[in-house]
């Protein structure tokens, strides 16, 4: 009986206490009713608005719009652009990381600032500042010019403001997460004889591997979606420069809604299964934020 | 002692057993500068060769302030909502459990992966006149697409995840014991969240403000489709930039970055301040 009572009053203080830690119920109904509420309203409807627009007119429209040659060359295009951004900006990542994370000098707070930068600089300006080095008016335009070779309105061009948009994502997952995994593993194996090279490929990229899967989801998805740096830099030539982004631009003004929300429905998907890769690795880490904030 | 006069001298860094120190800082420090020191030195670089009178001539020009203060203002008032609301469902997030809870906190970061072109022109599609919810502020006689508060609609779109992904962590390090004292003590529940547990979380909902009002005055992609873009009325700062471009005024668009550069870089340096300063307070950062 007496341990049972005990039990049953500790119990009820943890009641209390819960309910003197939390709000009334009537509260906290009120409370995630104005927060979902919010959510649907500009997370959910949004969403929804894209697949619902695109389907308007059947699945048949749906599909031979993003059949077009025009669709798919954009397609192609986002695809190639992501391709090379993406592992340019990984392995920058890990090699910043390793410089900053694993040894300690001077500059290292600014140096990290400065790998933020490109965060804080509006898009337009990112593509802006390449259109300032590689244009007519430049220094290197005209050499540019008598050479052939094509920057801006071209590939590169929209290579280079997609490096330079996704350019802080991977580093910046990777030099906290290998700050806190310290050097001890790395010094264990260079003292059982292992080369540098060694250490790295069986020691340092299998502890961070998560840590790096995840930057590089977030890098893929903003590299597929830039749309403001990819603008300036593109000159929007139909078929050729045109990624799928500014391709949906281009169909929204010419009001062929139905073709424009098709190609954004793909770009949505890509944007969902980011979301579903990014819960399912968050779950791995086992820290729900400590790896998400941006 | 040599050991203390070594540590004493001064040096670049810390000896370690750990190789690739040079090759890993130097391939950072050439790719940091080929890519982005470089470039945005080239900007600087030719606003300041604009000269003062004419940079001074470009700034003062009733279009570009014009701009820049639709850009801040819409900027200042979807922030604002932003932390209103997303204080609310970071609380929400935290502290509750009910169905479909994980659904939405994964959702709070779409806006992050959701292209902004694609939530330019889904907002626009809902918001037009003839949209689910346009059509229902149309009744009212009201008009949201096409006109400033499209805008400020897009912008807290794009700002939400800031501020609820910067005070999620904070709320969950909250010490539940802090709350029960100031329960025995006989404070009510409201005032404890006024007295107690806001004043903590208060550093990070400034800087989550902060971030979302930086990434709302650079936004560009889902501000277009929906503003309307009608000079001196709904034409933001970015979009001003292209215009200027597109008519090979290159000086023009130069000045307006130049200006929004540095006020950026001070929103950033802000946030800094903001953070070494709530360390010192409360004993982390935000």
């Amino acid at each position: 009986m007496a341990p049972d009572t005990a039990l049953m009053r500790e119990d009820a203080t943890a009641r209390v206490a819960m309910q003197a830690t939390t709000e009334s119920r009537r509260s906290r109904i009120a409370l995630i009713l104005c927060a979902t509420g919010f959510l649907f309203l500009f997370l959910v409807l949004p969403l929804a608005a894209v697949f619902v627009e695109a389907l308007r007119q059947g699945f048949g429209a749906y599909l031979s719009a993003l059949t077009e040659p025009d669709a798919l060359a954009a397609i192609r295009l986002t695809l190639v652009v992501a391709a090379i951004a993406v592992p340019s900006n990984a392995i920058f990542g890990v090699t910043a990381a390793w410089a900053i994370a694993k040894f300690e000098f001077r500059g290292k707070t600014f140096l990290t600032t400065l790998i933020d930068l490109p965060f804080s600089v509006s898009p337009v300006i990112s593509g802006l500042i390449y259109v300032l080095l590689f244009g007519a008016g430049s220094a290197l335009g005209p050499w540019l010019q008598r050479h052939g070779i094509e920057v801006l309105f071209a590939i590169p061009g929209i290579v280079l403001a997609t490096i330079f948009v996704t350019f802080p994502f991977v580093a910046r997952e990777l030099i906290p997460l290998m700050q806190d995994q310290g050097t001890a593993d790395e010094e264990a194996a260079l003292s059982l004889g292992a080369s540098g090279w060694q250490t790295f490929w069986r020691v340092t990229l299998p502890n961070i591997k998560w840590g790096l899967l995840y930057g590089v989801l977030l890098c893929t998805a903003r590299a597929m979606g830039e749309f403001g740096a990819v603008s300036v830099v593109s000159g929007h030539i139909r078929g050729l420069t045109n990624t799928m982004p500014l391709y949906v631009e281009i169909l929204y003004n010419e009001y062929s809604f139905v073709a424009a929300f098709a190609v954004a429905s793909l770009l949505a998907l890509l944007a969902l299964m980011t979301l579903v890769l990014k819960t399912l690795l968050e779950l791995r880490f086992s820290s729900p934020h400590g790896v998400a904030r941006h | 002692m040599p050991a203390t006069a070594m540590a004493s001298r001064w040096r670049f860094r810390q000896p370690s057993v750990v190789p690739g120190f040079g090759m890993a800082l130097g391939f950072t420090l050439a790719y940091l500068a080929l890519i982005v020191l470089i470039p945005l030195a080239g900007l600087v670089w030719r606003s300041a060769s604009l000269g003062w009178s004419e940079f001074w001539r470009i700034a003062m020009d009733d279009r570009t302030v014009r701009a820049l203060e639709i850009s801040f203002g819409t900027s200042l008032i979807a922030a604002t909502v932003n932390v209103l609301f997303g204080t609310v469902v970071a609380w929400v997030l935290t502290r509750y459990r009910f169905p479909g809870r994980r659904v939405l906190d994964a959702m709070v970061d779409l806006p992050f992966a959701l292209p902004t072109a694609v939530a330019g022109i889904a907002l626009t599609a809902l918001y037009a006149p003839n949209g689910w919810i346009g059509a229902m502020f149309a009744s009212l006689g009201l008009k949201v697409a096409f006109t400033p508060a499209g805008i400020v609609v897009a912008l807290i779109f794009i700002g939400l995840p800031f501020v609820v992904r910067t005070v999620q962590p904070i709320m969950e390090e909250i010490d539940r014991e802090v709350e029960e004292a100031a329960a025995t003590l006989g404070a009510t529940r409201w005032h404890t969240i006024w007295r107690v547990i806001l004043p903590g979380l208060s550093p990070a909902i400034l800087t989550g403000f902060t971030l979302a009002f930086a990434r709302a005055v650079g936004e560009y992609g889902s501000v277009i489709f929906i503003a309307g873009n009608i000079p001196y009325v709904s034409e933001i700062a970015p979009l001003l930039i292209v215009i200027r471009l597109e008519e090979f005024n290159y000086a023009g668009a130069t000045a307006v970055a130049a200006i929004m550069l540095a006020i950026s870089f001070t929103i950033l340096l802000l946030i800094n301040v903001i953070q070494a300063w709530s360390r010192r307070r409360f004993g982390y950062g935000a």
